[in-house]
C-alpha cells in the first residue's frame, strides 16, 4: 500500500502532570486511539484515528485531555478548502463514493437563524404560561371538509366520523431511526420517552423489535423501499403508518446498512440474513408514479383496516410543492418533509452536501400550495431535517407545519456529538453501533430520561413563546406567518417564505 | 381599547338610532375619534327583499365601473347617495352610495360555483362583493345585507350619528363601535361594524391568531381587505354558520373552544363533538383578547374570548337585550334593568328574535363551568 497523504483531523491534548495512566480513555475509544505501554506507564495516542466525539475527554476522571481540530493547517485558499483537498486525498487512495453520517454540515444559510418571532406588547395583552392555561396538543391526521351536527332536542351529537387521528401532546416527534441503524438501547429509550411525553416515536425501515411491541401505540412503524421487517403483525402494532420515499440526507437514493451492523437480533428483526448488508433500493420497485403511490397508501389502509393514519415521508426537493399536493390528493394522512439538513445513519457526502432544498423553504411552500389548492386542512404536514431547538419547532409551525419530526435533537440529548461516524458501526456514545460492548454504555432508562427532559424543557419554551405573542393555543400559531419577521433575507427569500422583513408591521 | 354596545328588542319593535348613540357616546375613554360606527337592523322595510349594498369610493372616479358592474350582475331596484348632512370637523368624508338590488334569476348560469353545486344565492353574493372589494379600484361593499345598513366613518360616535342623520332610522337590533385603533390606520373603512351579507360585527381586541385565521378563510374563498382583524370574525361567522350549516350554539364553540381540560370532564358525547370541532376548525379559533358582539337578522351574539381578556356587561328589561363593554352605558338608557351580569368568558349571550332574553347561556357545554353571574 502506497503512502497515505492524510494527516489527523484533531490533535490530541494530553496534560501529562494530569494523567494518571488509568486507562480509561483506551477502553472508552472504539477507534483505538490511545495505547497503553506498560513499559513506560504511559499512556500514547494515534490522532489519525480520532473522530473527535469526545468521548475520552468527557470520561476522563482527571480531565486530562482536550481534543482540539488539528492546528495542521494547509495554505489558505478560498477555493480548495482542507476538507476538499482531503476528499480528493481519500478517493485517490480508495477509489469509493465517500460516506457519511448525520445532516449536511456545509454552510448554507440557515432560515430559521434568520426569522425572529413576535411578542405581544400593550394592545394585546401576553399570557404567563405559568397562569393562564396553555394548549399544545396536537393531531396528526386527515380532517373532514366539514363537521355534521345532529340536535336532538337539547342536544348536540357529531355525526361525522373523522379519520383516524394521532394525538401528540406536544408537537413533536421522533423522527424515523432504524433498529440497526442505532442500537436497541437507543430504540427503547426513544420509545420510552414517547410513550411517558404521549407523543410517537418512528422504528425507521428496520422492523420492530419484539420487545417493543408494547410500545405499539407510540409508534410510527415506516414502510420503506428495502420492506424490512414488514409483516403482519408489524403493520396491526403501530398507531400508524408511513411509507418512506425518500430522506433529507440522501433524497433520490437509497438506503445501505452494512453488514457488520446486522447482528443476530437486527437479522431477526428485519427478516434478513445475519452479517448481510441491507441494502433499500432507491425507489419503492412497485412505485414509478403517483397512482402507484396511492395504491400503496390504500394497499396499507386496507391492511389495517382504515383504523390508522398511512403518511408519506419525502426529501425537500425542488419541486416539494406539487410532489406534496399529488401526496395529498393520493390519500396520505400526513405528509412529513425531510430538508436538506436532515439526518441519516450512512450517506454519500455528495449527495448529502448537495442535493435537496432547507427545510424553512420546503414547508413554507408546501404549506401554500396545499392552501391555494384549497386542500391544506386535508392533510397534516410534519417538518423535519434539523429541528434544533424549540424557537425551530415555534418557526417551522408558524411557517406552517402541524408539527416536526426530531433526529438528531434526540440523538444530542442521548450523548450524541455529532461526530458524524454512524455509518462505521463504532460509536462510542453507545447509539449507532451494534457491538455489544459499546451499545451496553447508552442506559434506556437515563437515555429516555434525558429525552423526556429535552420534550419537557422544549414544551415549557414553546409555551413562553407562544404567551408571548397572546396565543394560547398550539392551533393559532400554525401557519401564522404574521408573527414571523426576517433578518438578512432577501426579497424572493422573504416571498418564498411567505414572510415580512423585520421592521415591516 | 375600543367601546361596544348591542340593543335588541326580541319582539322585533323597531326604535330609533337615540339610545345607541348616547349609550356609544358615554364611553368616551375608550375611543379617541378615529373610528365610530353603527349597524342596525330592520331600517330598510321597502327595500327587505333587495340586498343593501353601501359602498364607500375613496376614489369617486371608480363608481361608474362599480356601477356597470352591478348593472351586469344585479337588479337594479334602487341607488342613491346615503344622505349625509356637514359636521364641524369630520375631516374628508368618502363618496358613499347605497345600492338595493336583487340577484337575477340568470345568476346561477353567470356564476361559476367551483364545483360547489347546487347553486347557492349567498355564495354568489359573497363572490361578487369580495370581487369589487379586491378589484383595486379603491371602491369598498362595507354592508351588503338585506334590510341591514351599516354606517361608520373616521370620527367620533356623535359625529358620525350626526353626519348620516341616525337618529331617523329605526330598527329592532342596533349595535355601535367607538374605535381606539392601534394595529391599523385609521380609515373609513376600517371603523366597524364590519359587515358580510347578512352578518355584521363589532369587537373590541386583537386578534393574535389572525395570521391563521386569515390564511384559513383565504383558502375557502374570503379575502381580507379591510385592514382590520375584525374582518375575519365576520367571515368566520359567514363561514361556520352559513356555509358550514352550524348552529350559533356550536360556532361560538369554534371560535371561543372549550380548553381541553374542559372537554375532559364533558360526558362522552360532548367530547367526541368539542374534540372534532377543535381538530377541524382548529385555524378558525380566535385567540387573544376580544369581546364581539355578532349580529344578523333576528339574532345578536355577545361572546368573549376562552380566558376573558376583554369586558362585557349583559342586560335584560323586558324585551330588550343589552350588551356593552361597561354597566353603565347600559343604565344610562335602562337606568332599572330587571337584571345585569358579567358573562363568563368563551359564554356566548344570545338573543333572538321572538324569544324571550334569558339569563342563561342558551347552551351550557357542562353548567358548573358556566353559570351565570347575577
Ligand atoms: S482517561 Fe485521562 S487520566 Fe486516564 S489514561 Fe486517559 S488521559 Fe490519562
Ligand atoms: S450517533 Fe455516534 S457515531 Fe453518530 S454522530 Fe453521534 S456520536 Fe458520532
Amino acid at each position: 500500500m502506497s503512502l497515505s497523504l492524510l494527516t489527523a483531523e484533531f490533535h490530541v491534548e494530553r496534560d501529562e502532570i494530569r494523567c494518571i495512566a488509568c486507562q480509561v480513555c483506551v477502553r472508552q475509544c472504539a477507534n483505538d486511539v490511545h495505547v497503553y505501554d506498560p513499559d513506560d506507564d504511559r499512556v500514547y495516542s494515534d490522532e489519525t484515528r480520532c473522530v473527535g466525539c469526545h468521548r475520552c475527554a468527557t470520561l476522563c476522571p482527571t480531565r486530562a485531555l482536550t481534543i482540539r481540530c488539528t492546528p495542521q493547517e494547509f495554505r489558505a485558499n478560498a477555493n480548495w478548502s482542507p476538507s476538499i483537498i482531503t476528499s480528493v486525498f481519500k478517493q485517490a487512495e480508495t477509489g469509493g463514493v465517500l460516506l457519511t453520517g448525520m445532516g449536511c454540515d456545509q454552510p448554507y444559510p440557515i432560515y430559521f437563524d434568520h426569522i425572529l418571532l413576535n411578542a405581544a406588547q400593550v394592545t394585546n395583552p401576553s399570557i404567563d404560561p405559568l397562569r393562564e392555561p396553555m394548549e399544545l396538543r396536537t393531531f396528526i391526521g386527515r380532517k373532514p371538509e366539514q363537521v355534521g351536527v345532529v340536535q336532538d332536542r337539547d342536544n348536540m351529537r357529531l355525526e361525522t366520523r373523522l379519520a383516524p387521528q394521532l394525538v401528540l401532546e406536544t408537537p413533536i416527534l421522533f423522527s424515523a431511526m432504524s433498529y440497526g441503524s442505532i442500537s436497541y438501547n437507543a430504540c427503547l429509550s426513544l420509545a420510552r420517552a414517547a410513550k411517558e411525553c404521549g407523543i410517537l416515536y418512528n422504528t425507521g425501515e428496520g422492523g420492530l423489535h419484539p420487545t417493543l411491541y408494547e410500545y405499539g401505540p407510540y409508534t410510527i412503524a415506516q414502510v420503506a423501499s428495502g420492506r424490512f421487517g414488514v409483516h403482519r403483525a408489524y403493520l396491526e402494532t403501530a398507531a400508524a403508518l408511513e411509507i418512506k420515499i425518500g430522506q433529507g440526507a440522501k433524497p433520490g437514493i437509497g438506503g445501505h446498512l452494512p453488514g457488520e451492523k446486522v447482528s443476530e437480533d437486527v437479522s431477526r428483526t428485519r427478516m434478513i440474513p445475519q452479517g448481510t448488508d441491507a441494502l433499500s433500493p432507491a425507489p419503492h420497485h412497485d412505485i414509478y408514479s403517483i397512482e402507484d403511490l396511492r395504491q400503496l397508501i390504500y394497499a396499507l389502509k386496507e391492511a389495517t383496516n382504515y383504523t390508522k393514519p398511512v403518511g408519506v415521508k419525502v426529501a425537500a426537493v425542488h419541486h416539494i410543492a406539487p410532489i406534496a399536493s399529488g401526496i395529498a390528493r393520493a390519500g396520505a394522512d400526513y405528509i412529513a418533509i425531510d430538508g436538506l439538513r436532515g439526518g441519516t445513519g450512512a450517506a454519500p457526502t455528495v449527495i448529502r452536501n448537495n442535493v435537496g432544498i432547507p427545510i424553512e423553504m420546503a414547508i413554507a411552500a408546501v404549506d401554500e400550495r396545499l392552501r391555494q389548492e384549497g386542500i391544506r386542512n386535508q392533510v397534516s404536514l410534519i417538518a423535519a431535517g434539523s429541528i434544533r431547538s424549540s424557537a425551530d419547532v415555534v418557526k417551522a409551525i408558524a411557517l406552517g407545519a402541524d408539527a416536526v419530526y426530531i433526529g438528531t435533537a434526540a440523538l444530542v440529548a442521548m450523548g450524541c456529538h455529532l461526530c458524524q461516524k454512524c455509518y462505521t458501526g463504532k460509536c462510542n456514545w453507545g447509539i449507532a453501533t451494534q457491538d455489544p460492548y459499546l451499545t451496553k454504555r447508552l442506559n434506556p432508562n437515563i437515555g429516555a430520561r434525558r429525552l423526556v427532559n429535552l420534550l419537557r424543557a422544549w414544551s415549557l419554551e414553546i409555551k413562553e413563546m407562544l404567551g408571548g405573542m397572546g396565543i394560547n393555543a398550539i392551533e393559532s400559531l400554525r401557519g401564522n406567518r404574521d408573527h414571523l419577521r426576517g433578518v438578512g433575507l432577501n426579497e424572493v427569500e422573504l416571498r418564498v417564505l411567505g414572510i415580512k422583513a423585520a421592521g415591516e408591521s | 381599547m375600543c367601546g361596544l354596545i348591542g340593543i335588541m328588542d326580541t319582539s322585533g319593535r323597531c326604535f330609533s338610532g337615540h339610545d345607541i348613540v348616547v349609550g356609544i357616546s358615554n364611553m368616551e375613554e375608550r375611543g379617541n375619534g378615529l373610528g365610530a360606527g353603527f349597524a342596525v337592523y330592520g331600517c330598510y322595510p321597502q327595500y327587505a327583499d333587495c340586498y343593501a349594498f353601501h359602498v364607500m369610493y375613496t376614489r369617486p372616479d371608480s363608481r361608474s365601473q362599480v356601477e356597470a358592474f352591478l348593472r351586469e350582475h344585479f337588479t337594479w331596484v334602487h341607488a342613491e347617495e346615503v344622505p349625509h348632512q356637514p359636521v364641524t370637523d369630520l375631516p374628508n368624508p368618502p363618496l358613499i352610495w347605497r345600492y338595493f338590488l336583487q340577484l337575477p334569476d340568470s345568476a346561477h348560469l353567470s356564476f361559476q360555483t367551483k364545483g360547489r353545486v347546487p347553486f347557492d344565492e349567498a355564495e354568489c353574493v359573497v363572490d361578487r362583493v369580495m370581487r369589487v372589494n379586491t378589484a383595486g379600484l379603491g371602491a369598498y361593499i362595507y354592508s351588503s345585507g338585506k334590510d341591514v345598513g351599516v354606517f361608520k366613518g373616521v370620527g367620533h360616535p356623535q359625529q358620525i350619528a350626526e353626519y348620516f342623520g341616525l337618529e331617523e332610522y329605526s330598527g329592532y337590533l342596533w349595535t355601535a363601535h367607538t374605535r381606539f385603533p392601534t394595529n391599523t390606520p385609521g380609515w373609513w373603512g376600517g371603523a366597524h361594524p364590519f359587515g358580510l351579507l347578512n352578518w355584521t360585527v363589532v369587537h373590541n381586541g386583537e386578534i393574535s391568531s389572525y395570521g391563521t385565521n386569515r390564511r384559513y378563510l383565504e383558502m375557502m374563498g374570503y379575502h381580507c381587505t379591510m385592514q382590520t382583524d375584525t374582518e375575519v370574525i365576520a367571515y368566520a361567522a359567514d363561514f361556520l354558520m352559513r356555509r358550514q350549516g352550524l348552529p350559533v350554539e356550536i360556532a361560538v364553540r369554534v371560535m371561543a373552544a372549550p380548553l381541553w381540560d374542559e372537554i375532559a370532564r364533558m360526558d362522552p358525547e360532548e367530547q367526541a363533538l368539542m374534540r372534532a370541532l377543535r381538530q377541524v376548525y382548529g385555524p378558525l379559533l380566535i385567540n387573544g383578547p376580544f369581546t364581539v358582539i355578532i349580529a344578523r337578522q333576528g339574532e345578536m351574539i355577545g361572546l368573549t374570548d376562552r380566558i376573558r381578556l376583554r369586558p362585557l356587561t349583559a342586560a335584560i328589561h323586558g324585551d330588550r337585550l343589552y350588551l356593552a363593554s361597561e354597566e353603565a352605558p347600559i343604565r344610562l338608557i335602562c337606568p332599572q334593568p330587571e337584571r345585569v351580569w358579567t358573562p363568563v368568558g368563551g359564554e356566548p349571550i344570545i338573543g333572538r328574535l321572538g324569544e324571550s332574553p334569558r339569563e342563561e347561556a342558551v347552551w351550557c357545554v357542562e353548567s358548573s363551568l358556566y353559570t351565570c353571574v347575577s
